[in-house]
C-alpha cells in the first residue's frame, strides 16, 4: 500500500491525544484511591486543552485524505456496519467528553462529576483505539492488517506516546507525580515493544493466500505478465505500490524501532532523573517522529492482492 | 432466489483486442452521471479512469507457451467486501439484480473501498474524486428506447468473438449459467469468500482425433490405395460413350 500521510497525522495524533487523556485520568483516579496527592485543577484543565489540541489536528489532518471534504458529514451514516464510520461518531463524542471533563476541573475541581466524566472519556477513549485499529483489522486480505495485534498495537502506541507526554506534563504541573508517570510510560512503552515486535515476526512469517494462479485462475506454476492494460499510471498503480525498495523498508523498520523505543526511554529516563521538562519534550517529539515512520511502514508493509494483476507494464 | 446479473468471460475465445475497454469508456463517459477522467491521451504519461481493461499474461515456458487476454472490471460479488466498509452508504449492492453500484452523489472519495477490493476493481476519478467501478451498464440494460437485442452492456455488445456473455446467473437455465456449468466456469480469487458474480471460462485445447482409417480405405486388401493404374489418357472414358 502507498502510504497516506493525511492517515499517518490523523492515528498519530489522535492516538496521543488519546494516550494522554488516559494518563490524565489514571492521574486522577489514582489520587482518588490515595495512591498519590491530586495534582491541580490546571494540570487536568489545561491537560485537557492539550488532548484537545492533539485530537483537533488529527481531524484536520484526516479531511486530507477525502476526495470530497465537503460530504464528510455523510460519513456517520453506517456505523452499523462500517468501522470508519463509527470511528468517525466517536472521535466528535470524545472530544465532547474531553472537554467536558476539562471544563468540570476548571469549574470545579476534582470529584464526582470528573471521575464520572473522565470515565465515559476513557471508555471512549479506549473504543475509539479499536474503531481506529479495526478499519486496518477488518480487511481479511490485507493480511498484515488482519490480526488483534493490530488493534493492540494502536492502542499501546497511542497510551506509550500519550504517556510520555503527560511525563512531560507532569514535570511542568504535577512534579510530585513524575516518577510515578515515567515508570508507567515505560511499562507501556515496553509491552508496546512486546507487541509491536510480535506483530513484526507475524508479518515475517506470512504467506499470501492470494496468488498470480487464483488471480486469474490459471493452474500453472508459471505465469507472467505481459501487459496490465495501459502504459501510464492508473488509480490501481499509484495508490497500492510504496515505491520502495525492500532495503529501504527494514531501513525504515529499524529506524522506527529505535525512535519510538529504546532513545524516547533512555530520554525518559534522564529527564525524569533530571526532572527536566524540555528533555521529556524532547523524548516525545523523538517518539512522535518515530510513530510517523511506524506508521508509514504500517502501510507500506501490507501487500494488497490487487497488486497481482500490475506487475508489469509490457 | 433473487436476480444476480453478471458477465462470463469466454478466455478461450478472448483475442485481447480492447474493443470492449474502448466501448466501455465511450458509452460511460458519455452518461448521466458524467465524464470518466482521461488525462494527457496523448501525452507522455496518460492516465485516466477506466471501468474495465484487458490484461495479458503469458502462461508456461517457451516455447509451450500460450497467451492468455484477461479482461478484468468489477465482478459483482454476492457478498462484496467493499459495501460494509463504505462510511456514508454510497457503496452498495441492489437487491432487485445484484449490481455493486456507487453513488457519486453521496461518495466522499475516501478510498475505504478500494482497499476493501481484493481485485483492484475500483479506481478514484482524478477530477470528480468520487469512486467509480463498472455499472453493467445499469443505464443501459433497462433502456427501453434501445432495441431489445441491444439492451446489454457496452462491452457485450462491442466484443467481435462473443467472448462477452451477459445474464443473471441465480437463473440455472440462462445462457451464462448453462456456460458455467458447461464449460467449467469459474470465479477469481475464491480464497476469499466474496463469491463473485462474474466468472471465467477457461481456456480449452481444440483438437481434432484423426483415426487411420478416415485417411485411409479400410477394406483395401492390397495396401496399395493410390498406386492404383490411372488410365490412359487414350482410352475411352464416360463422356466417350455415354450419350447425355
Amino acid at each position: 500500500m502507498r502510504p497516506a500521510f493525511s492517515v499517518i497525522f490523523l492515528t498519530t495524533l489522535i492516538g496521543a491525544g488519546q494516550g494522554l487523556f488516559v494518563a490524565l485520568y489514571s492521574a486522577e483516579f489514582g489520587a482518588w484511591l490515595s495512591f498519590w496527592a491530586m495534582p491541580s485543577a490546571q494540570y487536568f484543565s489545561l491537560g485537557c486543552v492539550l488532548v484537545l489540541a492533539l485530537l483537533g489536528a488529527g481531524l484536520f489532518a484526516s479531511f486530507f485524505h477525502l476526495g470530497r471534504p465537503e460530504r464528510a458529514w455523510r460519513s456517520a451514516a453506517m456505523w452499523r456496519n462500517s468501522w470508519l464510520s463509527r470511528e468517525v461518531i466517536v472521535l466528535p463524542l470524545f472530544m465532547a467528553a474531553v472537554a467536558a471533563y476539562g471544563l468540570a476541573h476548571h469549574l470545579r475541581g476534582a470529584g464526582d462529576l470528573t471521575l464520572t466524566l473522565g470515565g465515559a472519556g476513557v471508555a471512549l477513549a479506549l473504543l475509539l483505539f479499536v474503531c481506529t485499529g479495526m478499519i486496518y483489522a477488518c480487511l481479511p486480505f490485507l493480511q498484515e492488517w488482519h490480526t488483534p495485534l493490530t488493534v493492540i498495537n494502536y492502542l499501546l502506541l497511542g497510551c506509550a506516546s500519550g504517556f510520555l507526554l503527560s511525563t512531560a506534563w507532569a514535570a511542568v504541573q504535577a512534579p510530585a507525580l513524575l516518577v510515578t508517570a515515567a515508570a508507567w510510560t515505560a511499562g507501556v512503552t515496553l509491552v508496546a515493544l512486546v507487541m509491536r515486535g510480535a506483530a513484526l515476526v507475524r508479518d515475517a512469517s506470512l504467506r499470501p493466500k492470494s496468488t498470480l494462479q487464483t488471480a486469474i485462475g490459471v493452474k500453472h506454476p508459471r505465469i507472467a505478465q505481459k501487459a496490465q492494460g495501459f502504459m501510464g499510471g492508473s488509480f490501481n498503480t499509484r495508490d497500492f505500490f510504496h515505491g520502495k525498495s525492500f532495503a529501504w523498508l527494514r531501513l525504515v523498520k529499524w529506524g522506527f524501532l529505535l525512535l519510538v523505543f529504546p532513545l524516547p526511554l533512555a530520554l525518559l529516563a534522564g529527564g525524569a532523573a533530571l526532572a527536566s521538562w524540555p528533555v521529556l519534550a524532547a523524548a516525545f517529539l523523538l517518539q512522535y517522529l518515530g510513530l510517523l515512520i511506524e506508521r508509514w511502514f504500517f502501510f507500506a508493509q501490507a501487500r494488497h492482492p490487487q497488486n497481482l494483476y500490475y506487475q508489469a507494464i509490457s | 432466489m433473487s436476480k444476480q446479473l453478471a458477465l462470463v468471460i469466454d478466455l478461450n475465445v478472448c483475442v485481447g483486442c480492447h474493443a470492449c475497454v474502448t466501448s466501455c469508456k465511450e458509452w460511460n463517459t458519455s452518461g448521466a452521471a458524467g465524464f470518466l477522467s482521461d488525462d494527457r491521451p496523448y501525452g507522455r504519461d496518460p492516465t485516466g479512469t477506466f471501468f474495465n481493461r484487458v490484461q495479458t499474461f503469458e502462461v508456461g515456458e517457451f516455447p509451450h507457451t500460450q497467451t492468455v487476454h484477461f479482461p478484468k472490471s468489477c465482478l459483482h460479488c454476492e457478498d462484496p467486501p467493499c459495501v460494509p466498509v463504505c462510511p456514508t452508504g454510497a457503496s452498495y449492492k441492489r437487491a432487485e439484480d445484484g449490481i455493486v453500484l456507487v453513488d457519486y452523489d453521496k461518495c466522499i472519495g475516501c478510498k475505504y473501498c478500494s482497499w476493501a477490493c481484493p481485485y483492484g476493481a475500483r479506481e478514484l476519478d482524478e477530477h470528480q474524486k468520487v469512486m467509480k467501478k463498472c455499472t453493467l451498464c445499469v443505464d443501459r440494460i433497462y433502456d427501453e428506447h434501445l432495441p431489445a437485442a441491444e439492451r446489454k452492456p457496452a462491452c457485450v455488445m462491442a466484443c467481435p468473438t462473443s467472448a462477452r456473455l451477459f445474464g443473471d446467473v441465480h437463473d440455472a437455465e440462462s445462457a451464462v449459467s448453462r456456460a458455467i456449468r458447461d464449460a467449467g466456469g469459474y470465479a477469481l480469487m475464491p480464497e476469499w469468500g466474496t463469491h463473485p458474480a462474474n466468472h471465467y471460462l477457461p481456456r480449452r485445447k481444440t483438437e481434432i482425433t484423426l483415426h487411420r482409417d478416415e485417411l485411409e480405405r479400410v477394406d483395401n486388401p492390397l495396401k496399395i490405395d493410390g498406386k492404383l493404374p490411372k488410365p490412359d489418357v487414350k482410352a475411352p472414358s464416360l463422356d466417350d460413350s455415354t450419350t447425355w
